[in-house]
């Protein structure tokens, strides 16, 4: 098993015809992804290297059964496809775009917190989910992550892919691989993730990721006290960021005392969560506790 | 992005949220001739993108044509907290008889507006918030369903506002936010927001943040930015697209991908250096984006050493060693440079380094290590 994308995933692209989405969608598609189809408003009825394309979600669903949905469209028309995608039945929506407006973000989660309860949104800003020898939607370079028992969540993408070498040099894989993005208003939690891993019988270890600004952390320092059962190891990025500036993901920003790295590590570690101070510690901290578990 | 008092003002105005009349100034003159068109007695207000102007004496009444000269004067080109003054905004000196606190922010948790009213206007509101908890009355509202004249009410008698003040109070919360919607603000505050002798509310002061991924709506705001005060290689890096933030140390950073940047920033200062910039070179940076963030890296001269940090997703770390060979190219650099590449293509890159044998630059193999090395190196051409 894995969580959120595997291979009972049917994925239809939003901005297929585009050159990221084209790339990003063949590269999926070749590493084991079942990609059924994509969607270009106006280019309807084309195909991209043999993947139909349709004029709307609707469609797309109708005809190829897609469950899942990956948006690569550019920002001002990223929270439109997210709902259109919602509407016609998609059940996993990843949206990978950067730099959508926050007030789209605020509505697109109110509106399908509602109208769509179970549809669950990952990202936007987000590198997407590697379930390893099942399944890749997004940007995450899958030859570094091999099938294993460690979950992986994360707001950053290289970052994850960072601490997934320095596991992977330690001889762990992957169960699932989840960038939840590094937006002010992501559509899927740590919390909610932590959650699908607790249920997951492969994975055995979680790894969590976090960075400045916001509360999530601390948030899922307090899930994990109540109800993980499985180890957990964390890291902050940010220690060093200074106070009012973003730090390039639009979500990172300390503001006055709130959403510093400081306060997330102590709230953890509050809750007996081990946090590395390093990417490198946290792959020795998860390979003392793998040992343990043995 | 945030803005300046007036430009906030004008912005409330702009959605009719009652602000005092005013005109901005960057010459003596120009103030003086504002303050003699509004009238005596007028308030001659700093305006820079930091708090505790009142405390700094950035903010002054003028009662006569002297006094204006002289508090223009004073005021134009003073220090306030390392910022230096380039403009004042006079305006109508009111009168208050009430000084409370508005709100609206983006509450990231709850993923909903939530706006705050308090009767204690005019002071730091964290200081309320923590010593006097009940003083902030608080309320979110539901995105898809705006701002309701019940929302209005709620927070008003929760505040324990005058009560001749509550429709007003209502009225005026409304206004402030149709202004946080419609123009993409992810902040405003009021504070303070006044009950004026003869009984109007009015946004005395505004303190407005825009979001920058908006800005494509409002090609307007985007002119707003306030560019006097912003740091010459923050200025640069924003130009060309790159995102940067500048730091006080001597070690100069590049990676790819904003986690692993700030990550890098931090075993360096574990390391025991200190870094001197974030610098994002972001997904799939090509040859000359590189280039073109070294050039900004280097700027700064108190950078001693650099640190390139990449792990390859969309970035090709090929792309990134040619980009350092084509800075060294054109600029020629006299620091030493440590570079550590990982992913995508980085045989390749790791290739191109070793054949163009660049002066002074390193190799590492990780990040830990790589961190190590050009703290050792910026310290010792230090």
């Amino acid at each position: 098993m894995a969580i959120l994308v595997d291979s009972s995933t049917r994925l239809c692209v939003s901005g297929i015809t585009g050159r990221e989405g084209t790339f990003h969608a063949m590269n999926n598609k070749r590493y084991g992804t079942n990609l059924v189809s994509g969607v270009t408003p106006g280019k309807g009825g084309q195909d991209v290297e043999g993947t139909p394309v349709f004029n709307t979600f609707s469609e797309a669903v109708e005809a190829t059964q897609a469950n899942t949905a990956m948006i690569f469209v550019p920002p001002r028309f990223a929270a439109d496809s997210i709902l259109e995608a919602a509407e016609a039945g998609i059940s996993v929506i990843i949206a990978i775009t950067e730099g959508i407006p926050a007030h789209d973000e605020l509505r697109v989660y109110n509106h399908l917190k509602n109208a769509h309860p179970t549809v669950r949104l990952v990202g936007p800003n987000c590198p997407g989910i590697l379930s390893p020898g099942k399944a890749n939607v997004g940007i995450i370079p899958a030859s570094f992550f091999s099938e294993g028992n460690v979950g992986v969540v994360s707001r950053s993408g290289t970052l994850t892919y960072q601490i997934g070498n320095e596991l992977a040099q330690r001889g762990f894989g992957n169960s699932s691989i989840v960038g939840i993005g590094g937006d002010p208003v992501p559509g899927t939690s740590f919390i909610d993730v932590l959650a699908l891993f607790e249920d997951d019988p492969e994975t055995e270890l979680i790894v969590m990721s976090g960075e400045i600004g916001g509360s999530a952390e601390e948030e899922a320092a307090e899930y994990i006290a109540e109800h993980v059962t499985k180890p957990v190891v964390a890291y902050i990025a940010g220690v060093t960021a200074p106070p009012g500036k973003t730090m390039g993901h639009a979500g990172a920003i300390v503001s006055g005392s709130a959403g510093t790295a400081a306060a997330k590590k102590e709230a953890l570690e509050a809750r007996n969560v081990r946090v590395g101070q390093t990417p490198t510690e946290v792959a020795e901290i998860a390979a003392e506790i793998a040992a343990s578990l043995k | 992005m945030d803005l300046l008092e007036y430009q906030g003002k004008q912005l409330f105005a702009r959605h009719g949220v009652p602000v005092p009349s005013g005109k901005p100034a960057t010459t003596v003159d120009e103030a003086v001739s504002a303050a003699d068109e509004i009238g005596y007695p007028c308030v001659i207000k700093a305006q820079v993108l930091i708090g505790g102007r009142g405390k700094a004496g950035g903010i002054k009444v003028a009662q006569t044509r002297d006094e204006a000269v002289e508090h223009a004067t004073a005021i134009l080109g003073m220090d306030i907290r390392g910022f230096t003054v380039h403009e004042v905004w006079v305006e109508a000196a009111s009168d208050i008889a009430e000084e409370y606190y508005a709100s609206i922010i983006f509450d990231r948790s709850a993923k909903k507006p939530l706006f705050m009213l308090s009767t204690q206007g005019g002071m730091d509101i964290e200081q309320v918030a923590e010593e006097n908890p009940e003083a902030l009355a608080r309320l979110h509202v539901d995105p898809l369903l705006g701002f309701q004249d019940f929302h209005g009410r709620r927070l008003a008698f929760a505040a324990g506002v005058a009560p001749d003040t509550v429709r007003p109070i209502g009225a005026l919360l409304d206004k402030l936010y149709d202004a946080f919607v419609a123009e993409d603000a992810t902040l405003v505050e009021v504070n303070p927001l006044i009950v004026t002798t003869d009984r109007r509310v009015v946004a005395l002061d505004a303190k407005v943040t825009l979001d920058d991924n908006a800005l494509f709506r409002h090609p307007e705001n985007a002119s707003l930015r306030y560019t006097e005060g912003e740091d010459p290689q923050e200025a640069m890096a924003r130009e060309r697209g790159l995102t940067y933030v500048k730091l006080d140390g001597n070690v100069g950073i590049l990676g790819n991908g904003a986690g692993l940047v700030m990550s890098t920033l931090d075993v360096v200062a574990l390391v025991g250096g200190s870094p001197a910039n974030f610098l994002d070179a972001g997904g799939g940076a090509k040859a000359e984006e590189i280039t073109s963030a070294v050039e900004v890296i280097l700027s700064n001269d108190k950078v001693t050493a650099v640190l390139f940090n990449i792990f390859g997703g969309i970035t090709r770390c090929d792309e990134v060693a040619r980009g350092l060979i084509e800075a060294f190219a054109t600029i020629n650099p006299t620091v030493p440079f440590v570079v550590r590449l990982d992913g995508t293509n980085d045989k390749e890159g790791r290739a191109l380094l070793a054949e163009a044998n660049l002066p002074n630059v390193h190799a590492e193999a990780t990040m830990l290590d790589a961190a190590r090395r050009v703290v050792e190196l910026a310290g010792a051409a230090a």
